[in-house]
């Protein structure tokens, strides 16, 4: 054994791993368990996604990493610069020339390829945990299919509020089987979970992998009477005018200005330099998006 | 002893993108390279045990791959044990009539289907003809030349258990999940 480990795991711990992610790809939306490994940074910044980023890596990769979209963040600089420096593979901002991208809560706007692996960093796996806090009885639950529970809450919302208020983590049901989380993405990004790529999910902390092979059927729960709706801000991107891309609200100036920009940055950068202008795109921050990590 | 691969590291990773890639894509066929068990087996094979194998996984070697020279190898390069029952192995490795019956392979269990077994089946050859393969991973249809359609069906009935398979030739390989839905040719039309 050499002292040195492409992309900083061992081999026996990638091995496990990659083992893990076999099976989740046999059982598309069931989460194996792993033995997580101690990664240098803190749960929440993505472990499981890491790990799942370093057993499916190869040298010849370009690595994308968004964090809510954004390329520049302080946790997708970090996990860049990560790989870069234990796996060595080149990086990249733009999404059709990643081969794979490591995602914390969004799908990127442009389509994806065949060729191209999505790896998504989740925090909880389990999508019936706020029903049911018990592991034993989730377990059963999605052995026997009962997914009752979640039609209940999700029909409070109903009552409640006259429609779906879950936005977030919206939970779908893969190929008619197994209800999954597809981490806290926003529910517009739901219809993308069906994709030419592959799709990996890793949850360090909960020590869960589990996968969408591509072209895999992905349905949202939802009712007959009411259907459901990948809603977004209703505006289009104030800087490049897209309206149809997932928006976020940008406070802008002390008096409480405030605008829509994509949260997808390179989406929103590509339609500019292809001349594509929103309603503030001369005034605007040359940078949409960025608040400054704490 | 020699056939492993002279850089683990980097070879694994690339072993196991195309096994990823196979498995992800039912009936697509993936080169690799890199390995070389003794005994007739396959490079493909050889690099799916390497990339795979290690002592938390028995490996039960169909009557067909059974040789010291290979247990041997096994044993060196991954640490995985080898035994004498299909019931115990989390790989098997063999021609596929050697593998049969796929009965006494472990299926997993309702709450943890992913504790069943691999099949890597040694083929003749690999062609994206033959049975029609479909479900997740396939745009449309896929093929592939599986070496029959019934037990693979079979396999299907028992989703979300059953035994997931790849096939092995040369320095080819592809695969086949437990969720793919096989059709002979003559059904499809
Ligand atoms: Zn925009």
């Amino acid at each position: 054994m050499s002292d040195y480990n492409f992309a900083y795991l061992d081999e026996q711990t990638k091995r496990m791993i990659r083992r893990a992610i076999l099976k989740a790809l046999a059982v598309p939306g069931y989460q194996v368990p792993f033995a997580s490994r101690e990664m240098p940074m803190p749960y929440g910044w993505g472990t499981g996604g890491v790990q799942v980023s370093a057993a499916c890596l190869v040298p010849e990769d370009r690595l994308k990493v968004i964090d809510q979209g954004a390329d520049d963040t302080t946790n997708a600089v970090s996990i860049r610069r990560f790989f870069e420096r234990t796996a060595g593979v080149a990086t990249t901002g733009r999404t059709r020339d990643a081969t794979l991208i490591q995602t914390r809560h969004r799908i990127p706007e442009e389509p994806l390829t065949r060729d191209q692996i999505l790896v998504y960093q989740v925090p909880i796996p389990e999508p019936l945990r706020f029903l049911e806090p018990r592991e034993t009885e989730t377990r059963k639950m999605h052995s026997l299919e009962e997914y009752g529970l979640v039609h209940v809450k999700l029909y409070e919302d109903i009552a409640r509020h006259g429609q779906i208020a879950t936005s977030y983590a919206y939970p779908v049901k893969v190929e008619g089987r197994y209800v999954m989380d597809p981490s806290p993405i926003p529910k517009f990004d739901n219809p993308k979970l069906e994709s030419a790529a592959v799709q990996l999910f890793g949850a360090g902390r909960e020590q869960r992998i589990y996968a969408l092979p591509p072209h895999c059927k992905v349905v949202s729960l939802d009712f007959e009477d009411h259907p459901f709706v990948p809603s977004k801000a209703d505006h289009a991107c104030d800087l490049c005018g897209s309206d149809t891309s997932y928006l976020d609200e940008v406070i802008v100036d002390d008096a409480g200005g405030r605008m829509f920009v994509c949260s997808d940055t390179d989406y929103c950068e590509g339609r500019r330099e292809a001349g594509h202008l929103g309603r503030l795109a001369a005034s605007g921050p040359s940078a949409p998006g960025q608040e400054d990590a704490a | 002893m020699t056939g492993g691969f002279a850089d683990p590291s980097i070879q694994s990773a690339w072993g196991f993108r195309a096994a990823m890639m196979a498995m992800a894509r039912p009936g697509d066929i993936l080169k690799v390279s890199g390995a070389q068990a003794p005994a007739g087996v396959s490079v493909a094979a050889s690099v799916l045990l390497l990339v795979l194998c290690d002592p938390e996984t028995p490996v039960w070697l169909a009557p067909s791959h059974h040789s010291v020279a290979l247990g041997r190898w096994i044993a060196f390069h991954t640490g995985a044990p080898v035994v004498d029952r299909r019931g115990d192995a989390v790989f098997a490795l063999g021609a596929w009539d050697s593998l049969l019956p796929l009965t006494d392979f472990r299926i997993g269990t309702a709450e943890y289907p992913d504790r069943s077994a691999t099949l890597i089946v040694e083929m003749e050859t690999l062609r994206g003809q033959g049975a029609v393969l479909t479900g997740p991973g396939i745009s449309e249809a896929a093929g592939l030349n599986l070496p029959e359609v019934a037990a693979f069906r079979a396999n299907r009935a028992l989703f979300p258990l059953g035994c997931d398979f790849f096939f092995t030739s040369r320095d080819r390989l592809a695969a086949l999940p437990r969720s793919t839905v096989v059709t002979a040719p003559a059904e499809v039309i």
